[in-house]
């Protein structure tokens, strides 16, 4: 007993010299202990700490996939190889990387979509939103350089396909994809330059990113599947009536998350790390060949959507090659969801609250994307295109038609206070 | 929200049936093969006709004759010395070929490709084909030709084995006579005339191929597994961690589903204060 008195004692004196020098005590109430969520989150709600999870595995297994990576253009594919079959565990370490990334994007996607659902890029979250945009952004990019480190012949011919977009820009195209290649053609110069931006500056990006989305998060509450302010009823202690503390009982619940997230991340992982082409494409165990294209070059899942839309555009305009519209339809659908806070004109923020037209639009849009996601995937054909046409204008069509639906259409009343 | 998802799911399956319906098929039928990295008898044939017909040409730079002997029921090494390494390398060296690379571009006039992971590009099934279709034909410089990768730059190496193979054809393809026209009067609007030569002329419709019997080592049914012990080794050199992964995933998903169920009821343990708090 005494000994666990002294030990206590220990405890709080190493607590309280800490406190002393640092906000110890102060950062852990205010972001877990003391940090009230709505206590009516439901399963769409796990995907923001499993995306943390997901950001904390590829930093981890990044490293370590650095230790053994040669970023030269001799050496790049025959290293990655070395580290599959000759270091340690180097195999678990890639498979969990570039199932990861996949991962990565399969949380952040639904993360997303739960914001589309319940409105949670409605005021006063205007900016967690557009953070959230950036850390996409910077995901997709960090995606992109890091797809062409392998050396495969589908990471050579997947990003000169991309790069050559650039030069579709009028005027500055040429110069412009050249200065992006840093040569002629895609080589060793562009590898390096990828590579650097892989592993140095973007993760640099993406965790300062998350971090400042986390602190505004944190200062304005979160929102939660009923779309209303839990701050706005709060009992004489100044705790919101419907807000439990973060910790921990959302830690306890991410955690419960993260173990199901796992088996299913390891299924993969250790049973179809290929994900039957779709997470690494069959040319990519090939080394990469200038002069041998791929039969069919696709991007990796997470970017055919937008893959999609691009060989959609198939007529120039203003005397400007299609490849050009292609290009901006494309940006265009990227950024689109930044706008959002000032789209939607509903009175209402919650999907549950809605009229039928906006779950009307959210299915449709929801179906286009992932319609586009598989056209993406297959070689063009007049059939294809002509869908991935009808799904550009239904993605699109969410959100330029969104002021007005928003605002027609009849919703339900909202409770004071959550429900479920 | 339950009943935007049916909606969603609805309408992606009625794009993904008319997708299918708008489907094209391949020409050659190839014939199943399944794998089996367990078979360690196949997987040592497999690397003795690998010795003795394809490492002349084909390298396997990634792997080494060491890891291979230990992965395949641990052959010992003077085993591997005598009867697998002809090229004088030591047991730990990659499974290269000893051709130079400046002799086989001008010999073949290419060099030909590293196989190590020939079966991820393709599949193990392609290769069992590949192995298994090359035929007679007097108009290629080898002097023979390959089904499943037609005008292919390399001679029938398995030839001794399988013997003289020869197609057998029954008349023509049928043609699809409206694409045919279609093809046709687009090639005649662009004034393609070699288009336009190469659709009037016929195709003959040869689906099978026939071994000359007693011309081979082997016949049809051993050269069947020879080719497949091919395939199926190099399957596993594709991939050599792939039963260590496959055994390894058991264990982890073992001890994930025992910490499921210990989050299960931390997690409801915590939040019986909360379900108690509300129904009061």
């Amino acid at each position: 007993m005494a000994e666990s008195t002294d030990r206590q004692g220990f405890l709080s004196r190493c607590r309280t010299w800490i406190d002393e020098r640092f906000p110890w005590t102060d950062t852990v109430d205010r972001h877990a202990t003391k940090y009230y969520a709505p206590r009516n989150f439901n399963v769409w709600y796990v995907f923001g700490a499993l995306s943390f999870f997901v950001l904390l595995l590829q930093l981890v297994t990044g490293v370590w996939l650095t230790m053994s990576y040669e970023p030269t253009g001799e050496g790049a594919f025959a290293s990655i190889e070395y580290t599959m079959r000759e270091v340690d565990f180097g195999w678990l370490i890639r498979y969990l990387h570039s199932t990861g990334a996949s991962a990565f994007f399969v949380v952040v996607y639904i993360h997303m979509f739960r914001g589309f659902a319940y409105g949670s890029y409605r005021k006063p979250r205007e900016l967690i939103w557009l953070i959230g945009m950036g850390i996409y952004l910077v995901l997709m990019a960090e995606g992109f350089f890091g797809y062409l480190l392998p050396w495969g012949n589908m990471s050579y011919w997947g990003a000169q396909v991309i790069v050559s977009l650039v030069g579709a820009i009028p005027f500055f195209g040429p110069d412009l994809m050249e200065w992006v290649r840093g040569d002629f053609v895609m080589s060793e110069i562009t590898l390096n330059r990828f590579f650097a931006l892989h592993v140095f500056a973007l993760p640099g990006a993406l965790v300062v990113l998350v971090f400042v989305h986390i602190v505004a998060l944190h200062h304005v509450g979160s929102n939660n599947p009923d779309g209303i302010e839990i701050k706005s009823k709060k009992d004489e202690n100044g705790v919101p009536l419907d807000g439990i503390p973060f910790h921990p009982y959302y830690t306890v619940h991410d955690f419960l998350a993260i173990v199901v997230f796992l088996i299913v991340f390891c299924a993969v992982v250790f049973y179809a790390p290929e994900m039957f082409g779709y997470f690494i494409e069959k040319p990519n165990f090939e080394i990469a060949n200038p002069i041998s294209t791929p039969e069919h070059i696709a991007p990796v899942w997470y970017y055919t959507p937008f893959y999609a839309m691009l060989r959609a555009a198939t007529f120039p305009l203003f005397g400007i090659d299609a490849k050009f519209w292609g290009l901006v339809v494309m940006a265009g659908a990227i950024l689109i969801p930044a706008a959002l806070p000032w789209l939607d004109k509903s009175p209402v923020r919650s999907i549950r609250y809605k009229g039928r037209i906006s779950k009307l639009m959210l299915a449709l849009f929801v179906t286009s994307f992932i319609v586009l996601g598989y056209l993406g995937t297959i070689p063009p054909s007049a059939f294809a295109t002509l869908l991935a046409q009808i799904g550009t204008i239904v993605y699109f069509s969410y959100f330029l038609l969104m002021p007005w639906y928003t605002r027609r259409e009849k919703t339900k009343p909202v409770p004071d206070r959550v429900t479920g | 929200m339950i009943r935007t998802l049916k909606g969603i799911a609805i309408a992606i399956s009625c794009v993904a049936g008319a997708l299918v319906l708008a489907a094209t098929d391949s020409s050659w039928e190839m014939e199943p093969m399944k794998p089996d990295l367990d078979d360690v008898a196949s997987l040592q044939r497999g690397l003795a006709l690998y010795a003795n017909f394809c490492i002349g040409c084909h390298s396997l730079q990634y792997q080494r004759y060491e890891r291979t002997a230990n992965d395949l029921g641990d052959i010992p090494e003077d085993l591997m010395l005598d009867n697998i390494i002809f090229s004088g390398q030591a047991i730990g060296d990659y499974m290269t070929t000893s051709m130079s690379q400046e002799d086989a571009e001008v010999w073949f006039g290419m060099a030909p490709p590293d196989l190590t992971m020939v079966t991820r590009v393709r599949s193990p099934k392609w290769v069992y084909n590949f192995l298994k279709t090359f035929y007679r034909d007097d108009s290629r410089t080898y002097g023979v030709n390959n089904k499943v990768f037609p005008n292919v730059g390399m001679p029938h190496v398995l030839l001794p084995l399988q013997g003289i193979t020869e197609e057998v054809c029954y008349g023509y393809q049928s043609i699809e006579i409206l694409d045919r026209l279609l093809e046709f009067d687009a090639a005649a609007a662009e004034g393609n005339e070699e288009s336009l030569d190469r659709m009037q002329g016929r195709e003959p419709n040869c689906p099978e191929i026939r071994t000359l019997p007693g011309s081979g080592l082997y016949d049809e049914e051993q050269f069947d597994q020879a080719a497949f012990d091919l395939a199926n080794f190099l399957h596993y050199v594709s991939d050599p961690t792939r039963q260590e992964r496959k055994a390894l995933g058991t264990y982890v998903l073992a001890f994930l589903f025992i910490l499921l169920v210990l989050a299960y009821f931390l997690n409801r343990e915590y939040w019986k204060d909360i379900h108690n708090r509300k129904s009061n």
